[in-house]
């Protein structure tokens, strides 16, 4: 299983997360994004590259409620919340948006 | 005669074994988790002083680095080696004795 | 999946106070990474959780770990986001450390180191122990 772009092939797992998180780009996320019914805004783009630093910075992808505290944290109430998140990633902010960010399947979500 | 321990000094008594049973003389290498025996400043560096006196000593610098321990860490008469390294010992001084 | 909805997990008020016990080193074996992510899946139980290393489980925390040449994940950057997880009250036992030659300033978070008659109390006021 793979995403096709500009020729070049990218292995992804049975639900889609890339098996090689350096061969992520940003036009890889737009396709994923597309495949999860999703239109990139610079909202979406906000929470993906959090979710890189994060990643860059502790190794690992945030559990939903971790994310929301650190969202919180860095960009305020507002977009700190459950719902804003959920408005922009339907099926889960952890995950949904941690699968365009070319990130693993965040840690506790079985 | 080459010996490869692989177990932490502070778990395991490989290391005492393979000291005590490992003819002078011989080399020994260090790697994975046997590789902390090799930083100076523990309860294991009198023991590898002493025996590096009577073995030749090499230690793994990939399992070292992975693991946080600068090679300026490592105990006077420890020779660090990488891969390579320890490929040219087992040529040079094989047979080898893999203390699990 | 159930971790996407805050409250599935409530149990009601019952906090237990668990205790997760550290004593490998990280990369020979498999419990260190092992232990790292059972921490933190509990930590959406929202239980009293603390998490000790003694013995080769202080080398978990070791600071300048480089593990490029070995070509497995350098997973001590972690144990950087517990905090994150609410997971905060992290131990060192000091005669663990002291035998290794090290000290906090070693280690890459902020920890408190206990002697070994403090963790023992510690250990014993524990509801869960899980060791690994």
């Amino acid at each position: 299983m793979a995403y096709q772009i500009e020729g070049k092939t990218i292995e992804h797992d049975e639900e889609g997360y890339i098996t090689n998180i350096n061969e992520w780009t940003s036009d890889l996320a737009g396709i994923i994004a597309k495949d999860e019914g999703i239109d990139m805004t610079d909202e979406h783009w906000e929470v993906v590259n959090f979710l890189r630093d994060y990643y860059n910075e502790y190794q690992i992808a945030p559990a939903v409620r971790v994310l929301v505290k650190a969202i919180k944290k860095k960009f305020g109430p507002e977009k700190g919340s459950n719902k804003y998140l959920y408005e922009l990633f339907p099926y889960g902010p952890a995950k949904q948006a941690c699968k365009i960010a070319g990130l693993p399947k965040p840690t506790g979500c079985v | 005669m080459m010996h490869t321990v692989n177990k932490s000094p502070f778990e395991r008594n490989v290391l005492d074994s393979c000291l005590r049973l490992a003819k002078k003389g011989s080399v020994i290498l260090l790697y994975e988790d046997a590789v902390y025996a090799a930083a100076a400043g523990t309860t294991a560096t009198d023991t590898v002083k002493a025996a590096s006196n009577e073995y030749s000593f090499y230690v793994l610098g990939p399992d070292l680095a992975a693991r946080g321990i600068t090679e300026d860490q490592v105990v006077d008469g420890v020779n660090v080696v990488d891969y390579g390294g320890f490929v040219d010992l087992v040529v040079e001084h094989g047979p080898v004795q893999s203390w699990l | 999946m159930e971790d996407e909805f805050e409250g599935t997990f409530d149990t009601e008020g019952v906090i237990k106070k668990f205790m997760f016990v550290n004593r490998k080193a990280p990369y020979g074996t498999i419990y260190a990474l092992e232990s790292l992510e059972t921490v933190l899946i509990s930590a959406a139980f929202e239980q009293d959780t603390s998490v000790a290393f003694v013995d080769d489980g202080v080398y978990q925390l070791k600071k300048g770990q480089d593990t490029t040449g070995i070509n497995m994940k350098n997973f001590s950057p972690t144990y950087r986001a517990l905090e994150g997880y609410d997971v905060e009250k992290l131990y060192v036992e000091k005669e663990s450390l002291e035998a290794r030659g090290l000290t906090e300033d070693d280690l890459v978070v902020d920890v408190e180191v206990l002697s070994a008659e403090e963790l023992s109390e510690l250990m014993d006021e524990q509801d869960v122990v899980l060791s690994a």
